[in-house]
Formats: C-alpha cells, sequence, structure tokens
C-alpha cells in the first residue's frame, strides 16, 4: 500500500452484564432456550412501556468516564426508526444527537509507537434479537426461511465509536484489545467476542499519502473477533486500493467480512440511504446525569489497563508480562496482592501470567474457581527465594495449590519436593562427587567451565534433585577456585 | 358477569375493596385486557388477546370493578367519529343517524345509553372530551402522565392519556381517583403524590377567575354551540365567577402542529404491527413482502394515511420545515397557557365547534374531520387537564358540551369548575336510545 | 414551500404495500393536508425550544431487578407462524 493511508473509524458495540435488561425485567443470560427470556416490553407488544435500567445507565457511565468521555449533564433516548424482523418494535431506542459520553479519547501502543485514538461518542441502546436463516448454509441470502429469537432483544447495548484516527489494521485491532481490556476492567461486561457481547463495525477509506480529505468509505458490518477485525480492514484496504488504481470509484456500501472466504463481500448499498427518521422516544424522559452524580463515577473507577501497565513497568515488570496483567483485571489483582504480601515480582509475574493462566485456560476455569490465595503466592516465592523450593518444583506445587492440595509447604512437603537446605549434607554431597570425578573437578580447578554442569548434575543425582542447583555449583566453584 | 357476582359475595362479606365495588365498568378497546380480546377496532388485531392487563385494568380490578367490556374506537383512536372502526361505526344513542364523537365513541354511548355506568377512553386529541360532548356526558382527560399508559395501545405517546367518562362529574372524580398515580411501569408517569380531586365539589366558583379562549370562540364554532356556552358564562358570572376574555393567539396553529405531531409518533407507534409476533400476517414471498401486505391489508385508510403523513413528516430534508416546526409551535402554544394563567383560574371555551354530525358527513374529507377536535387539541398539547360537561341540547336535541381547562395537576381546581357548571347546567335530558345497541368488539 | 411528495418512497418506508391507485389518492390527501399544516411554518419560531414532550421530570429509571418473563407458550401462542421455539418469517432480502 506504498503512496496509500488507510483511515479507519470503528464503531463498538458492548453488551452490558447487567442482571435484568435495558427497559424491562427480563433476565440477560446467553444461550437460554429460544424465546424464554421475553416479555411484553421486549416483545414489543401493544401497549408496553420501556422503563430504562439505572445500573446500564451507571455500566455506560463507567465506560464513558474510563475513555476520558465529558458526561452529558442532559441527554436524550431518541427512536431510531427501521423494519427488521428481529427489531420488535420495528424501533430501536437509542440515541442521536444527545449522546450521554462524547469526545473521549484512548491511548493505544503497537510495538512501541503510541498513539491517541479519538472518542467521537459513546451512547446507550437497546440490542436486537437474532434471527437464524434457515437453508443455504445459514447465509442471509438465499435462505428458504428465518426464524426469530427475542431472547437478546433489549439487552443494554453501549456503542462506542471512535474517530477516523486509525491508520492500520494493526492500530484497529489494537484498538479493538483495549477497548475489551477497559471494559473488562470496568467489570460491566464479560466482552466475549466469540458470544457476540462485543461486535466491531469498521469504517473504512484509503487515500493517496499527504491526501487531507478522506476518500468514499465502505462500512464492514459485525465482525466478531479481534483477528478477523484485523484481516477485514487489511483487506478492505487491498480491494480499495485496488479498485483505485483500476481506475474505478469507491461505491459507499456496507460489506460484510467472511471469515471462511478471507475476504469481504458486499451486503447491500447506500444508494437508497437508509432514512431512521430519529425522534425523541415520547415513552421516557431526559437523564440528568449531575456534577455528584459524575464524581461518584469517576471515584468509583477501578484501575485502568493503562495506568496498571505504567505502574507495572515502575515495579520493573517486564512488558509482556504486564500486558498479559492489565488485560485480566482479576488475575492482575491477585498478583498486586501477592507482591502486598511479600511475594518476588518477579516469580509472581511468571507464575500468573504462565501457570495460572494456562491452569484456567485448560479447564476452562475462572479464577475465583480454584483454591490459590495471594498469601500462597508470597509463600511460594519466599520458599524459592530461600533455597527450599527450585523453580520447576515450585511449578509443580503451585499446580497443587491451584487444585485445593493445600498451602505450598503442604503440597511441597506432600509431595517430597523439598530442597536440602542443610549445609553439611550438600557439603558432604559434593564432597563425594569430587571424590568419584577426580578428573573432571582437575579440569575445573584449571578453568575449564564446561564440566561444571555435568559435577552440578552428579551432585544433584546423589541428593534425589533436591538440592538447590545454585547453591551446589557456587560450593564446586569456590572449592575449585579457593 | 362473573366479576360482578364476587364483587357482590365480596361486598355482602363487608370486604369493600375500594370506591367501585361492584360498578360495571366499560374500557375503550385499546386499553389491554390479559384473556380478553383489545383490537384497537383493526383488523390487524382481531381476535388479539394479550398476555397482560394495562396498568388502569389491573388497578380498576383491585378496586372491585367489574370490566364488563370493550367499547369501539376509531382505529387505533385515530378519527372524531368513531366510523373508523374494522367492526362498523358506532352511532350516536341521541340519534342514530348522526355520529357519538370520536375516538372514545363506544365508551360515550355506552355511558349514554346506561350499557355501562361508567367508562375508560384515551384523549389524544380530545378523544374523550369530544365524544363526551357529543353523547351528553361527562368526560375528562387528566394532566399528562397522571394515569398510567402502561397497557394503553399508543396512538401519539407524547399526547395520549386515559381519563374517565360518566354520567356526573362525582363519577368522573371517583374513577379517576381509582386509575390515576404514579406506575413504575410507565416512566413518563407522574411520581409526586395524587391528591384528592374532589375536595372542592361544593365549594362554587365565586371569585375564580375564568377566562373565555378568544380563539376557541369565535369563527368556526356553530351558534347554537357559542349561544349555550355564552348563556353558561352569564351563569357562572351570577354565580360569583370573574369571566374576562383571554387570547391564546398560537392555538391557531394548535390544529396544524397535531397533525403533525401525532402522525409521526404514531408512524413509530404502529410498526411493531407487522406480522411477525401476533395479529394479522397476509403471506409474502419474502419478510419485506409479508409485512407491507400485513400493514396494507390490516390497517384501515385513516390509519395508513396517518402514518404516511407522520413517515414522511420525519424523514430526511423534511424534518425540520414539519415536525420540529410543529413542536416549536407546540412551545408557543405553552407559553399562550402559562401566561394567561397568570391572570385566570380556568380557561374554558365549547367542548366541540358543533354538535354530533350526521354519519359519513366528515367521511370523506380528512381535514373537515380534523377540525372536530380544534378546541381539545390545545389541551393535549400543553398536557394540561380539560373537562367536557354537557349543558344543553341544539334545536335538533343534539347535546352541547362546556369545556374547562387548568393547569397541570390542578384537577381540584378543574374538577371544582366542572361540578358548578353540572349544577348551573341541571342538564337532565335522556338520549332517544337508552338501550343502543353499542357495537362491542 | 411546495409540498412535494414521493409517495411511494414514503410507503416503503412505512413498508404498506399500496398499488398505483391507491398511491395517487393517498398522495393527494397527504398534499391537501401538509399544505393546512404548512400554517406551522407561518408562526415566527426562531430561537424557540422544541416541545417533545408535555413532562419536566427527568431520571426516571428502574432498579435492576429480574422479574418473571412471560411463558414461551403463550407468547407464541399468539404468533401467526412458529417452529422449534421461534417466531418463523419467510426468507429476508435485506440485512440490517
Amino acid at each position: 500500500m506504498s503512496g496509500w493511508e488507510a483511515v479507519v473509524g470503528i464503531e463498538t458495540h458492548v453488551e452490558l452484564q447487567t442482571a435484568s435488561k435495558m427497559f424491562c425485567g427480563c433476565p440477560v443470560v446467553f444461550g437460554a432456550e429460544p424465546n424464554t427470556t421475553t416479555c411484553p416490553v421486549c416483545l414489543g407488544l401493544p401497549g408496553a412501556m420501556p422503563v430504562p435500567n439505572e445500573e446500564a445507565i451507571e455500566g455506560i457511565l463507567r465506560i464513558g468516564t474510563a475513555l476520558d468521555c465529558e458526561i452529558a449533564e442532559h441527554s436524550v433516548f431518541h427512536r431510531k426508526n427501521y423494519f427488521y424482523p428481529d427489531l420488535p418494535k420495528n424501533y430501536q431506542i437509542s440515541q442521536y444527537d444527545v449522546p450521554i459520553c462524547h469526545d473521549g479519547s484512548v491511548e493505544i501502543d503497537v510495538d512501541g509507537d503510541a498513539s491517541v485514538i479519538g472518542i467521537t461518542r459513546v451512547h446507550m441502546e437497546e440490542d436486537t434479537g437474532k434471527s437464524i436463516h434457515v437453508g443455504e448454509g445459514g447465509r442471509i441470502h438465499g435462505a428458504e426461511h428465518s426464524l426469530v429469537d427475542f431472547n437478546r432483544s433489549g439487552v443494554p447495548l453501549v456503542e462506542i465509536v471512535s474517530e477516523p484516527d486509525l491508520r492500520s489494521p494493526e492500530q484497529a485491532r489494537e484498538y479493538g484489545a483495549e477497548l475489551q481490556r477497559i471494559v473488562r476492567a470496568l467489570g460491566v461486561s464479560d466482552v466475549r467476542l466469540e458470544e457476540g457481547s462485543m461486535r466491531f463495525d469498521a469504517n473504512i477509506s484509503v487515500r493517496r499519502a499527504g491526501d487531507v480529505e478522506y476518500g468514499t468509505r465502505t462500512e464492514v458490518k459485525n465482525v466478531n473477533s479481534l483477528r478477523s477485525l484485523q484481516r477485514a480492514i487489511a483487506h478492505e484496504i487491498e480491494r480499495q486500493i485496488g479498485v483505485l488504481e483500476s481506475g474505478e470509484p469507491v461505491v459507499q456500501e456496507t460489506r460484510h467480512w467472511s471469515e471462511d472466504l478471507g475476504a469481504t463481500t458486499l451486503m447491500r448499498s447506500k444508494e437508497e440511504s437508509e432514512d431512521y427518521r430519529y425522534f425523541l422516544e415520547p415513552d421516557l424522559v431526559p437523564m440528568r446525569v449531575d456534577a455528584s452524580w459524575q464524581a461518584r463515577v469517576r471515584e468509583a473507577l477501578p484501575e485502568l489497563p493503562a495506568a496498571r501497565r505504567a505502574r507495572y513497568k515502575g515495579l520493573g515488570v517486564d512488558r509482556r508480562t504486564a500486558a498479559v496483567l492489565a488485560a485480566a483485571p482479576d488475575i492482575a489483582d491477585l498478583f498486586d496482592a501477592a507482591v502486598s504480601a511479600g511475594a518476588d515480582v518477579r516469580l509472581s509475574g511468571i507464575w500468573v501470567t504462565g501457570e495460572l493462566v494456562a491452569y484456567l485456560r485448560a479447564g476452562d476455569r475462572a479464577l475465583d474457581e480454584t483454591a490459590v490465595e495471594p498469601d500462597h503466592l508470597a509463600e511460594l516465592s519466599a520458599m524459592v527465594t530461600g533455597g527450599r523450593l527450585s523453580a520447576t518444583a515450585a511449578k509443580e506445587v503451585l499446580g497443587g495449590v491451584l487444585d485445593g492440595d493445600g498451602s505450598p509447604g503442604e503440597v511441597a512437603a506432600a509431595r517430597d519436593l523439598l530442597q536440602i537446605t542443610d549445609a553439611g549434607a550438600i557439603e558432604s554431597a559434593v564432597a563425594a562427587v569430587i571424590g568419584e570425578h577426580a578428573d573432571a573437578f582437575a579440569k575445573l580447578r584449571e578453568g575449564d567451565e564446561k564440566v561444571l554442569g555435568f559435577l552440578v548434575g552428579q551432585v544433584m543425582r546423589a541428593t534425589g534433585g533436591k538440592a538447590d542447583p545454585r547453591q551446589v555449583s557456587e560450593l564446586l566453584r569456590s572449592k575449585a577456585g579457593g | 358477569m362473573r366479576g360482578a357476582e364476587a364483587a357482590d359475595a365480596a361486598f355482602a362479606a363487608g370486604e369493600v375493596q375500594g370506591p367501585l365495588q361492584g360498578i360495571p365498568v366499560a374500557l375503550k378497546d385499546n386499553m389491554c385486557t390479559r384473556g380478553m380480546p383489545t383490537t384497537c377496532s383493526s383488523k390487524i388485531l382481531d381476535g388479539y388477546e394479550p398476555p397482560y392487563d394495562a396498568t388502569v385494568a389491573a388497578r380498576l380490578r383491585a378496586g372491585g370493578a367489574v370490566i364488563v367490556g370493550k367499547t369501539n374506537l376509531d382505529e387505533f383512536a385515530m378519527g372524531s367519529s368513531t366510523e373508523n372502526s374494522a367492526y362498523g361505526p358506532t352511532f350516536n344513542p341521541w340519534d342514530p343517524a348522526t355520529v357519538p364523537g370520536g375516538s372514545s365513541g363506544g365508551s360515550a354511548a355506552a355511558v349514554a345509553a346506561g350499557t355501562a355506568l361508567v367508562a375508560l377512553g384515551s384523549d389524544t386529541g380530545g378523544s374523550i372530551r369530544q365524544p363526551a360532548s357529543l353523547c351528553g356526558i361527562v368526560g375528562m382527560k387528566p394532566t399528562y402522565g397522571l394515569v398510567s399508559r402502561y397497557g394503553l395501545i399508543a396512538f401519539a405517546s407524547s399526547l395520549d392519556q386515559i381519563g374517565p367518562m360518566t354520567r356526573t362529574v362525582a363519577d368522573a372524580v371517583a374513577l379517576l381517583e381509582t386509575v390515576a398515580g404514579f406506575d413504575p411501569l410507565d416512566a413518563t408517569s407522574y411520581r409526586g403524590e395524587v391528591p384528592s380531586f374532589g375536595r372542592s365539589l361544593e365549594a362554587g366558583v365565586a371569585g375564580l377567575r375564568i377566562g373565555v379562549v378568544t380563539e376557541l370562540t369565535s369563527e368556526g364554532i356553530d351558534s347554537q354551540v357559542l349561544g349555550a356556552v355564552t348563556s353558561m358564562l352569564d351563569d357562572l358570572a351570577e354565580a360569583g365567577a370573574d369571566i374576562s376574555e383571554v387570547s391564546l393567539p398560537s392555538t391557531t396553529y394548535g390544529l396544524p402542529a397535531y397533525y403533525l405531531i401525532a402522525p409521526a409518533e404514531c408512524s413509530a407507534n404502529l410498526a411493531r404491527f407487522d406480522g411477525v409476533r401476533y395479529g394479522l400476517r397476509v403471506e409474502g414471498e419474502t419478510t419485506e413482502e409479508m409485512m407491507a401486505r400485513t400493514r396494507a391489508e390490516g390497517f384501515g385508510p385513516e390509519v395508513v394515511r396517518r402514518v404516511l403523513l407522520g413517515t414522511y413528516a420525519l424523514s430526511a430534508g423534511y424534518y425540520d420545515a414539519f415536525y420540529g416546526r410543529a413542536l416549536r409551535v407546540r412551545t408557543l402554544i405553552r407559553r399562550d397557557f402559562e401566561r394567561a394563567y397568570e391572570d385566570v383560574d380556568v380557561l374554558v371555551s365549547p367542548t366541540s365547534p358543533t354538535t354530533a354530525f350526521a354519519v359519513g358527513e366528515r367521511a370523506a374529507d380528512p381535514l373537515a374531520m380534523y377540525y372536530s377536535d380544534v378546541c381539545t387539541i390545545p389541551s393535549n398539547l400543553t398536557g394540561d387537564p380539560g373537562i367536557s360537561v354537557p349543558i344543553g341540547v341544539d334545536d335538533a336535541g343534539l347535546p352541547i358540551g362546556f369545556q374547562v381547562m387548568a393547569p397541570a395537576l390542578e384537577e381540584e381546581r378543574l374538577f371544582r369548575v366542572a361540578a358548578e357548571v353540572e349544577r348551573l347546567a341541571a342538564f337532565s335530558a335522556r338520549p332517544a336510545l337508552a338501550t343502543s345497541e353499542v357495537v362491542a368488539s | 414551500m411546495p409540498i412535494d411528495i414521493d409517495i411511494a418512497k414514503v410507503a416503503r418506508l412505512a413498508r404498506i404495500a399500496l398499488g398505483e391507485e391507491e398511491l395517487e389518492r393517498y398522495g393527494a390527501q397527504l398534499t391537501a393536508i401538509l399544505e393546512a399544516a404548512e400554517q406551522v411554518q407561518a408562526l415566527p419560531t426562531e430561537g424557540v425550544e422544541p416541545t417533545s414532550h408535555p413532562l419536566p421530570s427527568t431520571n426516571a429509571f428502574r432498579p435492576d431487578v429480574v422479574t418473571a418473563s412471560l411463558p414461551r407458550v403463550e407468547i407464541l401462542a399468539a404468533a401467526p407462524e412458529t417452529e422449534d421455539g421461534y417466531f418463523k418469517v419467510p426468507r429476508i432480502l435485506e440485512a440490517p
């Protein structure tokens, strides 16, 4: 794409995990039997009326505040009118010209290259139901008929609209990932892309490098993974450049990303552009978020991923570990508590982002389903730094702790993993090995370091692996150099 | 009638539930009643039985009232004559060659004819007061938000309000007190304490300042109607009221503003009738076609007209010129009323520019029909309460209604004046067809 | 402003299938009504705030509490066509 510049803006939809829906008391659950969590309101039955869920408003205020937005003291809901079978009222309650949060930003970092992405607005709306297309492999085109499930109808949905500030597929992916981390840190949504609780629409255009005017854009709708987001944008940029280089204009249209084809395909043209006939929702009254409510939200915000990463950097945590921690607030909280309890920063970082994450993933478990406590990590850490446990054995002990087999001390003792810390015992084992392997020891004395590993190995074997190899090699060196 | 028997038993057992214990109430058929068809007099909802009760229905039941039936209306409450019903027109019990007014014509006729003692109607542009006027009964539109709209099948949400239609002012008070008050299911319902509305029914009007609306007592109002209103004003003056004339210049624009705002809201409110989840479906090759055919077949011409009008008024390029303008006019009308209420306690006018008109007379001319609501529309635009009280009959023996309007939440004052009008009018005429067949769906 | 209505487009937006004759009739009626409604443009409204709603209140919220949903059998009973617990519709031409 040399000579070309991509301009990308992203609309991100996040379903809030409130107990009940946006405008009625039906539960917000994933995977229920079709049409079992609906009521007159979310089914759009005649006469039913919406009443907004205060917790959802609180949720969007948390998101808006975390994205450094201005919070509108007064905002209103509008009706967005369009006919679609999974939209029960055939209008969506949304926000139009007065969104509840606007003019924010988020900082992203791609391989050390930091940029600030503007957030145009963050507004509140309701989700639609779901249509299943029967026949033609579930594709809308050519399907014989469709089936509609309204369980998702009315789930609180937050739309985060970015400025067209993104310039590459990598940046777009990182932007999506950072939003996911932020929302997860706020605890307002599980942001599971695979379940659709977070999804993206990307607006993409290209222009000649140095041009000021934007090119004609296309919209790629309903992208549901970060990988797809990056690939869809990359593909669409390529496609648009190809079109322009062949002398054709880019047509403003909505496209669909097919993961299977690895390409975007035309969904519909915008010739008869949508006329949503927005008007103020007369069944609702305006929202007023005064300064004290705004302050309460701000004060209640948890530490956000960017702040965490900066703090970990200050603690000496390596970049990768810091990034993993910042993306997983529950694990990071465990890490913080362990460090506060005296655990070694480096060791705890390795354990929680390595063994712990692998353990959770393998068993598809949540952190609170394990038995690990911050004190456990502190104890384990002390055992390793004190030489009573090898780094390798520590990982095995951690596995036992996670399984609920007891504290690190108990697990290590039960599995016979404790190292010999008795100096005399190690000393005699070293002396025995020197006696057995006099030739090798002589080479060591002559400065041949290559044999050190062999000698340490012999001592480890003699002690059944329970000596601290660092202590052993120090002892061998001092005897050789002494 | 099982409800009435249960109520009788409860009454006999001394378990009096409320002021409406055992009272037969008719509900306009745009209020949802669980397990009882609710059709809005539309083919698109033929046979539809809601799985829930409107809040008013639930409150009536809780108050011991017996819902005896659902009454006919202009389809989706759009009309002023109750001729636009998929179930056929309702006739005026005073003269079956004339209309009962609308859209709550079924409720008005039922009460006038004695088929129901009291009824609930809904009023978007005069749909309670105008038929009450044409049928010689009391019809009252409360302050917007005072009665929950939950379960009222919406026509124009910012204008709709449920209210009582009764033989007497006192009955209207009792019925309103039963159904009014905050409802957590209606975000636009009034959250404050609901005062007692009937405390001042006997207080008279001495010392009260009554403003006669110039724009609603001049051209376009039938001379016999004006005559009756003027004579009532004399009586009120004699009873000690301070009568003055008040000009509300913006109200002239109330009618056109209303005919942009109400259709705009209805175009969205009626979008849900699409053949997917309930009601009529006319098959089509595609969902788009099925929906469009269902709506063409299911909606009558007046509904189609208003949905198209509202769709146009909201569409890109026309919003500012029509809908946006109308909303600003609404502000100006509110200001006129606010200013007027600095000088007077209540405002009065005829309820309807004419008495009951002949069946079919205005059916072909939408604009003539729309003019029927010219006196009642301003209260819907402002959200203020209004009431129609019968004060006499014209030469043809058809009833004439007198409208009293008051500032928001001043129901007590409104009823106080209405009660005095009722006493002064001593209206005792009865309709010719006191057992007229009232078309109920 | 002369009234100019693309009545076929309005009917499409409103999802109402109308024949040529009906379109013409409604188009004429709408024109007449809008010409009358144009009066609203005669009133000077510069600087006047729109009133969308007669109610002065704000923040009518409900607590985040789950209430009972309707039994599926009851909601599907009202539907014109269902299949396997879903509402069934003909094939869909346009994506939203």
